[in-house]
């Protein structure tokens, strides 16, 4: 697992520096052509790379919290829900993570999970209340184990740098190209003298073009790693469990609900486990969507016949995206010994009715939200708005009157599963 | 004279320091594999803490399995109480397999499985059991990285050098658990 580790990491720095070099060809050509002089030039790269290294410490410092509030995401408590922090334990010890990570429920019925965290000592675990409703607990487990791959895969990191990286691209480039349109881009050049001009005009054409690809570069660059840590996430979600078919029923149940969650948009789409935003005519996106098809991840994961290890996921990847593709480094396949798939949990869990799931979605949200669960004798649960101040309720089916528990002993969603 | 002293020294400074650096990687190795093998220690206790809970509670419930109950119990104390290291797995397995039991009488009594309280236990001590084994997985990997350390060079002239010993990989005892094991070796 550390050679996975480290070839990653090569890697991050390789497409940092990549990056960087976009950023600085950006940087230099649009201050070349702002000012009129190669040396605007170098001050434009001091530029571009001030807004990347601002941009980089902001999100080194607190881009989880940003992320995470982003998402609408509110930390949980073992009491909420005892099964989701039990499985994110689980993946925590099977990963040997050094800390626990915080784990958040987004109260949303559409079913989707992320991590973020730029270090795996402080790293953080979100998934959607529909989510929880949906899944059993093999499933649940895969889609953490999905998770804690991309914290001790150091995807979360890498993506960050990466995503910043090409935040300041897109951000440098339209502020440049707007410029252009409003100033109409002739008026710097006036007072030179027309043999320079002329290099100038060259030099603007150049740097416009640049300011249009750098953006479009730089997104595929970004997507097409995004792909790849999927793949990888899985492969690693399986060797964790060392049960495949867990996350691969995830995954349809994912790829199968049609609802759009509505805290995600296009720059934090990529950190989720399946893309949140389900646009129509996904096959003529191959190249920009920042996952791979879901069907395609599902039919790698149940082809894993011999064992759950990383070179029995390859051999799967190789399958079926043709004989030549790589996923996995080299060196992360050199593990002696096989590493076998285990049998489902015997705890199995019925499926619950559509109603019933929907009424579980529903209650676990207001759970989130600080909302105080009453047991009625009558068999009735009532729920109370966090704002509601009067001591008593009154059922509304046998109008009994019903005290209030006061703030100190505040009951949730299990505390009433434990009367 | 003084450049080739110098080129010694410097050949001789950089030898120590890579020695330094393979032996202090070494010893933490060494050590993530004892933390692992406590990790399993913290489950197993936790386990034997939630079964006189989960026996309390089906008590009420499941009159006629007088005997299952008593298994577990029996298995519990066994467990606790075990001296040697292949005693005591022996024993905590044995105690694993009455749980399973358990949990398969349980099938027979709608009432007890309805009882939000016993629900709780049950995803309690389910986890633990997952907690155990991927503890032991865990345990496994840790010495894997281990004792490829010690047998890959260059870092075996060093182990060796300092007397390093393989790490002891988890092995399941009983015939009912390797037949479908978590992990295996060759």
């Amino acid at each position: 697992m550390w050679e996975l580790i480290r070839a990653n990491q090569r890697k991050s720095l390789i497409l940092f520096f990549l990056m960087g070099a976009v950023l600085i060809g950006l940087g230099y050509s649009i201050g070349y052509v702002w000012t009129g002089f190669p040396e605007g030039g170098i001050v434009g790269i001091f530029i571009a790379s001030g807004i990347w290294l601002l941009l980089t410490l902001i999100s080194y410092m607190s881009g989880d919290q940003i992320l995470l509030t982003l998402s609408k995401a509110a930390p949980v408590t073992q009491d909420v829900h005892p099964q989701l922090l039990n499985v994110v334990e689980e993946m925590k010890i099977a990963a040997n993570l050094p800390a626990m990570p915080k784990v958040y429920i987004i109260p949303d019925p559409a079913p989707n999970a992320f991590a973020v965290g730029i270090k795996p000592e402080k790293s953080s675990i979100a998934v959607t209340a529909g989510l929880l409703s949906m899944m059993n607990r093999d499933e649940l487990q895969g889609v953490v184990a999905h998770e804690t791959g991309h914290i001790t895969n150091r995807d979360i990191q890498y993506m960050t740098f990466a995503g910043i990286a090409l935040g300041s691209v897109v951000l440098i480039s339209e502020v440049f190209l707007r410029s252009m349109w409003y100033s109409g881009g002739g008026r710097r050049y006036s007072s030179k003298s027309s043999g320079s001009g002329q290099i100038q005009a060259v030099i603007l054409v150049v740097a416009l073009v640049f300011a249009i690809l750098a953006p479009i570069i730089a997104r595929l660059l970004y997507f097409a790693l995004s792909r790849r840590r999927e793949y990888l996430a899985d492969a690693t979600a399986a060797r964790l469990t060392r049960y495949p078919e867990g996350l691969a029923s995830a995954l349809e149940k994912l790829a199968n609900s049609d609802l759009n969650l509505v805290s995600a948009n296009k720059v934090t789409a990529p950190m989720y486990i399946v893309n949140p935003l389900k646009k129509k005519g996904m096959k003529l996106s191959d190249l920009t969507s920042t996952h791979p098809p879901i069907s395609e991840r599902i039919k790698i994961l149940r082809s894993m016949a011999a064992g759950a290890g990383y070179l029995d996921y390859q051999k799967a990847f190789s399958a079926i995206k043709g004989k030549y593709s790589k996923v996995i480094p080299d060196s992360a396949l050199q593990e002696t010994g096989t590493i076998s798939i285990r049998s489902a949990s015997e705890a199995k869990q019925e499926e619950k009715e559509k109603r019933k799931k929907t009424r579980d979605v529903g209650d676990l949200i207001r759970a989130v939200n600080k909302f105080l669960f009453l047991l009625c004798p009558c068999g009735l649960k009532i729920k109370v708005h966090p704002d509601y101040k009067q001591p008593s309720i009154t059922c509304p089916r046998c109008h009994r009157e019903l005290q209030i528990p006061s703030s100190g002993d505040i009951q949730t969603l299990s505390g009433i599963a434990e009367k | 004279m003084f450049y080739i002293l110098l080129v010694i020294l410097f050949l001789i400074v950089f030898f120590v320091i890579f020695i330094i650096g393979i032996y202090n990687s070494l010893i933490g190795l060494r050590n993530q594999v004892a933390n692992a093998w406590s990790q399993i220690d913290v489950q197993l206790k936790r386990r034997h803490d939630l079964i006189p809970n989960l026996v309390e509670t089906a008590k009420g419930y499941m009159r006629h399995e007088r005997q299952t109950m008593e298994n577990i119990t029996a298995a519990r104390s066994k467990a606790m109480s075990a001296e040697t290291v292949g005693e005591r797995a022996q024993a905590e397995t044995a105690l694993s397999g009455a749980i399973s039991k358990f949990f398969l009488v349980v099938e027979n009594y709608p009432d007890l499985k309805a009882n939000q309280n016993f629900l709780a236990l049950q995803e309690e001590l389910t986890s633990t059991e997952n907690k155990i084994s991927f503890a032991r997985q865990n345990y496994n990997d840790q010495v894997l990285f281990f004792n490829n350390k010690i047998q890959m060079f260059p870092s075996n002239t060093i182990a060796g050098m300092f007397n390093f010993k393989l790490g002891d990989f988890f092995q399941l005892e009983s015939p009912a658990e390797k037949a479908a094991p978590q992990v295996s070796f060759p």
